[in-house]
């Protein structure tokens, strides 16, 4: 008999992660909306509208995180192209802000004023319907998952992985900027959108808007993490885990791995899209900088310092990088640049499973020293616990980046 | 500008006769006739300067000069010259006993100016510099009047210089074109089809060209055969410049090809030889890049007289800097991320953030322009404005220059011999004695001195500064990807190719557009033929 679906969700994650989520969906929907809202400015509780705004693009990027992690950690693919999907689904529900706009723009039309600015008449075909939130928030999922299919589709029926798909997906996002930069693309060139005024009628500024903004990206968040967590841990988790390790094993067996990568390579895009539909609002600005190469291998660094193939890594990455970030660009702006290069390098040469797994490998030695070799295993338990599947690194990336399909069975097999 | 009218061409065909009689041996003086003119209304005073364009020579220079410094005057018809001594005859030169006073002087306006000036031009076409002579030509290209044709038919016959004659000749037909007799303009016509000027396909389209609105129209042109000649030779003109063109386009495509190619050949050994994405690739350029301007720079303070030849000390030092860098990034980090691929493009991604924020702490965030050597500045100049600068043709030498030593390297020494065992099969190169890590260090360093050469290159056509490699990293990786991994004949055919399909697109759909259709065919060519168009042969189990 199978097992419920809500059981199998519910069973999915061990009870300290329900808890944990429990305590964060506290501390995002209700204790930060009393703190800004309900507190004065002065009482030492009161968490500032920079605060708020800084903590909603981080737990938007987290999202961001948790996507990539899904896709890097568990199926092995290393997309550098990520930003993309983000920027897209920034860009889809940007149109929908800037039509809410309506005539209070600087030129007082019905149009964009970077349309007034280019001298069009009428919208494009492509903005047909951006006045609505619901055609809008269709086209932040579904464009950047649209995206993602048809390129992974090609991507993943030719086998390209490794390197190879790496580099692609940066030409493909690196391409992708090239034509949000013209001004002719439609999407306001260089400036991208900006100057945003309300959504649904409601002031964009407003504190309420602020923490409602806020409360959805922390929602966005516990159900990116509890489906990532369904997703991995359920048989389709472990055959994607599979593939990743030795992907030609798996064909032998007669799985197709085309629909596994290309399932999870869509849904990662597709949150991706969410997320960076919640970030334009909180930001303010959307414009083709998001679609920068830099961008997208940026969001790889955040899964490696936290730990890939964890999802708490992931999110904990995210934080960690973009706080350390926020806080370098106010005081030392300089030295953000190498902060970053090297803990690049610091991370891949000497934390390969980043701060989980530190914490795991403290624990580990915490416990064996102080029981017996025998609780070491125990510690191995718990540590189970907090994160999930060990985070193997493929001893076989390497040839795979040499020559992708050469070996007939493979080519057979792919037939 | 007035167009000659009737009369002027009359006096133009008066002149030529007289101009045939001062060109006879006896030109001490000048024919009394051909000046009185000057005495005369304002447009016999023009036909006579034109006639002393025409005749030439220093004492109707002399003349002009003195009408334009209002030294020219009449007494009782007689022109004569006021000078501060009296009065002397402006033809002969004998001094008259008049008082200055009862000279009446002749006014100058700004067309008589503009003929003086014109005339001059005929003058100077003699001249022996042909920078004045080019000067003069291109004067009387605007401004010459039916009067001065034989004076450029006789200087266009004694012309050597090719750029005199071009605008000559142009100056010509336009005065033949405007002519009153349609087998001058016939001939004119004709003529002009072996011309490859956009200037001269102008002057051609406008005699097409329909005066007038709707029925009441006429035609420019009046004579239907003049018309296509016209025509005819606006066609050979286009087709003259449509082939510069192409020429051009293929040369900076070959241009583009060939710093992809200094750009791409080290990322083809380090990422054949050890299946590392060497993200920090473009930074190995712009040390490079660097290492040229510091040379410069002590070149410029130390030996000012050999500045010329700072490129060629530069060589040396841009491949040693960048090896010595790509040297450190092997022995501190990669070597140790072996086997994990997409921890070392993580980690050179790193890399490169460093490198360039060192740079910018170091040198300032502005782009530096290096000063071209001198023989390395001007070019060559096609038909229709199209330059193939000199820079540019010695990058292309240089990149087939170090491609030789590369190839040589490869093929001929020791080492390259490892590398290629080494990039086919590292662990049976290790197994029968190839020493695989000290392979790997040295193509890392050779591949990384390579990409500081193509540093050289770059900051001979560009800026030099801390980001100026990250535009062609990506370039360079397709090239690397459609090439094939390790291969450099594929290096060299993918990056030609790119650079000309890259500029013949950037002609046809903009510059962002070429890029945009480059990379989505890159895209889709990996999906056809995912190890590129040469592919390593031999048995490669797939993971």
């Amino acid at each position: 008999m199978r097992t419920p679906f809500t059981l199998r969700l519910f069973q999915s994650m061990p009870r300290g992660g329900w808890i944990a989520l429990a305590i964060f969906a506290a501390v995002a929907w209700i204790g930060v909306p009393v703190a800004h809202l309900a507190l004065p400015e002065s009482h030492p509780l009161h968490v500032f509208a920079y605060t708020v705004s800084l903590l909603g693009k981080i737990l938007c990027y987290m999202v961001v995180a948790v996507a990539m992690d899904l896709i890097w950690g568990y199926a092995g693919i290393l997309s550098l192209g990520h930003g993309l999907f983000f920027a897209l689904g920034g860009y889809a529900f940007g149109m929908y802000l800037m039509r809410q706009i309506g005539r209070d723009g600087s030129y007082g039309a019905e149009l964009p004023d970077f349309m007034v600015f280019l001298d069009w008449k009428e919208l494009p075909w492509y903005w047909a319907g951006s006045d609505s939130l619901l055609w809008a928030l269709f086209l932040v999922v579904a464009l950047p998952g649209l995206v993602a299919f048809v390129f992974g589709w090609f991507a993943f029926r030719s086998r390209i992985k490794g390197v190879y798909f790496s580099i692609i997906t940066q030409a493909l996002t690196y391409a992708a900027m090239l034509l949000f930069f013209r001004n002719e693309t439609g999407f306001g060139g260089n400036n991208g959108f900006t100057d945003f005024k309300r959504i649904l009628g409601y002031d964009i500024t407003s504190p309420g808007m602020r923490v409602t903004l806020f409360a959805l990206s922390a929602a966005l968040l516990i159900a990116c993490l509890v489906l990532g967590r369904y997703l991995v841990t359920s048989r389709f988790g472990r055959v994607l885990a599979a593939i990743r390790d030795a992907e030609s094993r798996v064909m032998f067996i007669g799985y197709n791995p085309l629909h596994y990568k290309l399932f999870m390579w869509t849904l990662s895009a597709m949150l991706c899209g969410l997320a960076g539909a919640l970030y334009v609002p909180q930001v303010g600005i959307i414009n083709p900088s998001e679609m920068s190469p830099a961008n997208s291998i940026e969001i790889a660094v955040w899964v490696a310092v936290g730990g890939r193939g964890t999802l708490v890594g992931a999110v904990l990455g995210a934080g960690i990088v973009n706080l350390a970030k926020s806080v370098f660009t106010v005081y030392l702006p300089e030295y953000w640049p190498f902060v970053l290069g090297f803990l690049f390098i610091v991370v891949t040469l000497y934390l390969p499973d980043g701060v989980v797994g530190l914490w795991r490998k403290l624990r580990a030695r915490r416990a064996a020293a102080a029981l017996d070799d025998a609780s070491a295993a125990a510690g191995a338990g718990l540590s189970a616990a907090i994160g999930g599947a060990p985070a193997e690194v493929p001893a076989t990336e390497r040839q795979a980046a040499r020559s992708t399909a050469d070996t007939p069975i493979a080519k057979g097999a792919n037939a | 500008m007035f167009g000659p009218t009737k009369r002027q061409w009359c006096i133009a065909a008066v002149l030529c006769v007289l101009m045939a009689l001062a060109a006879l041996p006896a030109r001490a003086a000048l024919d009394p006739a051909l000046v009185q003119g000057l005495g005369g209304d304002f447009n016999a005073r023009v036909a006579a300067i034109d006639a002393l364009g025409v005749a030439g020579g220093d004492e109707a220079a002399a003349l002009l000069d003195a009408l334009e410094g209002g030294r020219l005057g009449t007494v009782d018809g007689r022109l004569v010259v006021i000078a501060p001594d009296g009065l002397r005859d402006a033809t002969s030169g004998e001094a008259l006993a008049a008082d200055a006073g009862a000279a009446t002087r002749i006014t100058v306006n700004n067309r008589l100016r503009r003929a003086i000036g014109t005339a001059r031009a005929a003058l100077a076409l003699s001249s022996a510099q042909p920078a004045q002579r080019l000067a003069a030509a291109d004067t009387l290209r605007e401004n010459a009047s039916p009067a001065l044709l034989p004076v450029l038919a006789r200087a266009l016959a004694a012309e050597q210089d090719d750029a005199v004659r071009a605008v000559l000749r142009y100056a010509t037909a336009k005065l033949e074109l405007a002519s009153p007799d349609p087998a001058l303009r016939l001939k004119a016509a004709q003529a002009l089809g072996g011309s490859s000027d956009a200037a001269v396909k102008n002057l051609l389209a406008a005699l097409l060209e329909k005066r007038g609105d709707g029925a009441a129209a006429t035609w420019v042109e009046a004579d239907a055969e003049v018309r296509a000649a016209a025509a005819a030779s606006m066609r050979a003109i286009d087709r003259r410049i449509g082939l510069a063109q192409t020429a051009g386009t293929l040369f900076s495509g070959l241009s583009l090809g060939s710093i992809l190619l200094l750009a791409a050949l080290g990322l083809a050994i380090t990422y054949g030889v050890m299946g590392v994405i060497n993200m920090a690739h473009g930074e190995l350029l712009m040390v490079g890049a660097y290492a040229t301007f510091l040379v410069q720079g002590a070149f410029r303070s130390h030996l000012p007289e050999y500045l010329d030849l700072y490129v060629l000390a530069a060589i040396p030092a841009a491949f040693l800097a960048a090896a010595l860098v790509g040297i450190a990034m092997e022995r501190l980090v990669l070597r140790h991320l072996y086997g994990r691929p997409l921890e070392s493009l993580l980690a050179t991604w790193g890399l490169s953030l460093v490198l360039i924020q060192a740079a910018r702490v170091l040198f300032g965030p502005q782009n530096l322009e290096l000063a071209n050597p001198s023989w390395m500045s001007g070019g060559v100049e096609l038909a229709g404005g199209v330059v193939l600068p000199y820079n540019r043709i010695v990058i292309l030498g240089f990149a087939a220059f170090v491609l030789v030593l590369i190839w040589l390297m490869m093929q001929k020494t020791r080492l390259g011999m490892f590398v290629r065992a080494v990039t086919q099969n590292r662990p049976m190169a290790g197994c029968v004695g190839v020493p695989t890590a000290r392979v790997d260090t040295l193509a890392f360093a050779i591949g990384s001195g390579v990409a500081g050469l193509g540093g050289l290159a770059l900051s001979q056509i560009a800026n030099v500064g801390p980001a100026m490699g990250t535009g062609y990293i990506v370039d360079a990786f397709m090239v690397v990807v459609l090439g094939g991994v390790g291969q450099l004949a594929g290096a060299v055919w993918a990056a030609l190719g790119l650079g000309i399909v890259a500029k013949f697109l950037e002609g046809w759909a903009g510059a962002v557009v070429a890029k945009i259709l480059v990379l989505v065919f890159i895209i889709a060519f990996i999906q056809k033929r995912p190890q590129g168009i040469f592919a390593l042969k031999g048995r490669f189990a797939d993971s």
